[in-house]
């Protein structure tokens, strides 16, 4: 039985894997570590609509330079359709139309942005007031009620528009304003509110960049023109805290509509977004270069499934700390892969939340299986019943977390709710047959494992590392192969047969 | 540095010749070991079955339950057997094994005196055929087989449970033996790691080698006091023949036997395993690797009686316990 095939494949496996690693590098100029450039957000919007089988214009708002972000480039995806980019004094904007449509349309656009944080937007003048059109009974009352009552505490404009924001969205919404909101939403309100009292305000969209997320929509928040400053000041309509969050993206940012579809309906628009680092210099060439058929990366692919495939190709990490702790170390786990996917929720719960509520959820589990047990059940069904109850777990501890005010504790519903169940199947059984240390002992292995997957998964150099450069999976594959092939001890024998090595017995 | 002390080198382990897992897994079980045959040894039904074919002594089986609606003919089954054990054929580390050892018309009594219905024996049964002992909860078969007489000349060794007998059969050389010793602290069970003691038998001779309980050393039976070093397992040739004809029954090259000594009938095999464990290295104070290394050199075909030679030549060894005068406290 020879093992030249198996050397063969891993050899070549390495070499290819290293061979397109170090192109990638040389070619495109993907550093090893991450942080020493620049960090680029990819944002893409995805407009869809219905069509009413005839001519359509649609009309969309496109971000500017902005404090924080710089446009660099953009792209647009929209087979069959002219396009024109118009800029005027409040914003840019894309114009889609086409001379027959029907059924569902979708229109890509995608633009990157460096993070700059001292870029300034350009000046812009404020808009002229909007002629205010007259309240009617009784509404005009409350009105005046409203911005007498935030007029008096206030001192400037900017103060007043945050008064204003407390007096209607706030804990201080009173029956005026109750009253108000029946009428309008909170942000169309406030920017009414402001103009009646001759401030210059209006509401613009922001999208909240958050790594690798999908199907987000924008959020309306406030600009307010202070006369003092001569500048815009950003609220939040729901808070009425003033500046603009480092994440926050002013998608439109002149007070017009985002989207307008003319000849069509169901019109809505959402957003994905990835960030990775790249230097200045490479974004750019990355874009000479992104319409050659050569280029067969995952990165270019739409941002929607590249932001999937950052955390598919994380997986391979995980298997390979999970393959290294059993063969090498010996830790026992309770189901080989189940560690994986737990340190997969531990991504999205963040590490302490994640550790208390699996604890919470296994402990609970595990005494409703205890009383299951008693029932005598097949195994399906029963497996099924702790299926149902974990579920029931994670809702009623998600209900509790947000009534304390753990926003955190939400985060819970990221749990493999099926792996939990088995995990608390398994766990019981072990009880039942082996006894409580048995269990003490697997699913602290577990719980290990997951945290070494967690930490390895959620360092940024491997982020990037496994998603910048492919053939890594490939030295991965090989190394895992290598790890099978291991004939030697596991760290924890050494210790399981020491008394062996101890000199003779009797003495 | 105290809890180092509680670690050795790999070196060390590799000087004494020690097996671990990894090497287990993949030299010895991957290598040896067909998947194909693994379902004649993990369903005992199928592996007395062969055995009978064989001409391997096993306890004789006095009938099987295979569908829920047959476990009404159980009263006829088991009616004129004095005692009886009924197993499910795909049970794990001795669970769902009722021992009868008397009955008479309506009643059955267990070992420990419990008297039992025959609509307790029917319920423990279907219980059986439900898969509640089976692994992975399977659907399972019930079966029930002659009470084994245990050999008086070990029942001072063991507390409450039957002392069995392993033996790790190479490439049909049996390579090392060891007995388990159930205790107390084990709860009747010969499982080591639940603390059964289990002893080293030298392959010459079947006399004790050595003992150990929790992984430490011991020199007597920590509940009967019984001295470990007079042990030794009557009727050894005859074991260690029918161990190694279990490689011709099954094909499996790297296996477990469990065997245990009925005072009529001799060595008789109750299960095989095909993914034995390592803690017979801790049993005997030394490494498989040596005596599986010398097996595998071995190109000769030879007979079971000349593979038991071979072994019983090759693999004799001086005990590690003194003798005492008598039963000295622990």
């Amino acid at each position: 039985m020879s093992r030249l095939p198996f050397y063969l494949i891993v050899g070549f496996l390495l070499i290819v894997g290293i061979a397109m690693t170090a192109h990638r590098h040389l070619q495109f100029e993907i550093p090893w570590l991450p942080g020493e450039q620049r960090q680029v957000w990819e944002v893409e919007a995805m407009v869809t609509y219905n069509a009413n089988d005839g001519p359509v214009a649609v009309d969309f708002a496109l971000p500017s330079h902005q404090q924080g972000f710089r446009v660099l480039t953009e792209n647009t995806a929209s087979s069959g359709y002219g396009l024109a980019y118009q800029a005027d004094e409040y914003g840019r904007r894309a114009n889609w139309t086409v001379r027959e449509a029907s059924g569902e349309q979708q229109l890509y656009y995608s633009v990157q942005l460096l993070v700059a944080p001292k870029s300034q937007p350009e000046v812009k003048t404020p808009p002229e007031l909007a002629s205010t059109t007259p309240w009617e009974r009784p509404y005009d009352t409350a009105a005046n009620q409203v911005i007498e009552r935030a007029w008096s505490r206030s001192a400037n404009n900017a103060t007043f528009a945050r008064e204003l924001i407390r007096d209607i969205t706030g804990e201080q919404q009173g029956e005026n304003a109750r009253l108000l909101l029946t009428q309008f939403d909170s942000t169309e309100l406030i920017v009414r509110l402001l103009h009646q009292a001759e401030v210059k305000a209006r509401a613009v969209s922001g999208l909240v960049l958050k790594d690798g997320r999908r199907r987000q929509t924008l959020s309306s928040w406030l600009q307010v023109f202070s006369q003092d400053d001569e500048q815009w000041w950003l609220f939040n309509p729901a808070t009425g805290e003033r500046g603009k969050p480092d994440n926050l993206l002013l998608w439109e940012a002149g007070g017009q509509a985002v989207l307008e579809v003319q000849g069509g309906s169901d019109s809505r628009v959402t957003f994905s977004m990835l960030t990775h680092s790249q230097p200045a210099a490479a974004a750019v060439r990355n874009h000479l270069s992104d319409d050659t058929l050569m280029n067969f990366s995952i990165h270019s692919l739409p941002l929607e499934e590249q932001a999937l495939f950052q955390t598919i190709l994380l997986i391979p990490i995980g298997a390979l700390v999970v393959v290294f702790l059993r063969v090498l170390v010996g830790i026992k786990t309770s189901g080989t892969f189940m560690p994986v996917l737990i340190a997969l929720a531990f991504i999205q719960t963040s590490l302490v939340t994640g550790l208390v509520g699996f604890l919470l959820i296994v402990a609970v589990g595990l005494v409703i299986r205890n009383y299951l047990s008693y029932l005598n059940l097949l195994l399906v069904a029963r497996v099924s019943a702790v299926i149902i109850t974990v579920i029931a777990i994670i809702s009623i501890f998600s209900v509790i977390a947000f009534r304390l005010g753990l926003n955190a504790g939400l985060t819970i519903t990221f749990f493999p709710m099926i792996i939990l169940a088995w995990t608390i199947e398994r766990m019981s059984i072990l009880w039942e047959e082996e006894g409580p240390k048995e269990v003490l002992i697997q699913g602290g292995g577990s719980l290990m494992t997951a945290v070494v997957v967690y930490l390895a998964m959620n360092n940024p150099m491997v982020r990037h590392i496994t998603f910048n450069f492919l053939g890594v999976q490939l030295i991965l594959m090989a190394l895992i192969l290598l790890l099978g092939n291991y004939t030697g001890y596991r760290l924890l024998e050494l210790r399981r047969f020491k008394p062996i090595t101890d000199d003779e017995p009797g003495v | 540095m105290n809890w180092l002390s509680n670690w050795t080198w790999p070196t060390r382990l590799r000087d004494k010749g020690i097996i671990g897992m990894n090497r287990r897994n993949i030299r010895y079980i991957g290598r040896y070991n067909n998947r194909r045959l693994y379902p004649l040894v993990d369903d005992k039904l199928q592996t007395k079955l062969i055995a009978q074919t064989h001409g391997v002594t096993t306890p004789a089986l006095i009938g099987t339950v295979t569908t829920q609606f047959g476990v009404k003919r159980i009263g006829a089954i088991l009616k004129k057997h004095q005692g009886f054990v009924v197993k499910p054929a795909k049970g794990s580390g001795g669970k769902g094994i009722l021992v009868v050892d008397n009955a008479n018309a309506d009643d059955f009594f267990k070992p420990s005196g419990e008297r039992l219905t025959l609509t307790d024996i029917e319920r423990h049964v279907s219980n059986i055929l439900s898969g509640l002992y089976s692994l992975g909860g399977s659907p399972d078969v019930a079966v029930v087989e002659t009470l084994i007489n245990f050999e008086e000349s070990l029942m001072a060794y063991t507390y409450e449970g039957v002392p069995d007998i392993r033996v790790i059969v190479f490439q049909g050389y049996p390579v090392m033996a060891m007995m388990r010793l159930s205790t107390a602290a084990s709860d009747g069970k010969a499982n080591l790691h639940q603390g059964a003691v289990g002893v080293g038998i030298d392959m010459a001779s079947g006399h004790a080698l050595r003992g150990v309980q929790f992984d430490r050393p011991c020199h007597c039976h920590p509940d009967t006091q019984q001295d470990l070093a007079s042990l030794v397992v009557p009727q050894w040739d005859t074991l260690l023949n029918l161990a190694a004809s279990c490689y011709e029954m099954t094909g499996l090259g790297y296996l477990g036997t469990d065997m245990v000594l009925d005072h009529e009938d001799g060595p008789m095999l109750l299960e095989l395993n095909a993914r034995p464990g390592l803690a017979i290295q801790m049993t005997n104070g030394e490494g498989l690797r040596r005596r599986l290394d010398l097996i595998e050199q071995q190109t000769e075909k030879r007979s079971p009686e000349e593979r038991v030679a071979f072994a019983q030549h090759h693999f004799a060894r001086q005990s590690e316990l003194v003798e005492h005068p008598g039963p000295v406290d622990a």
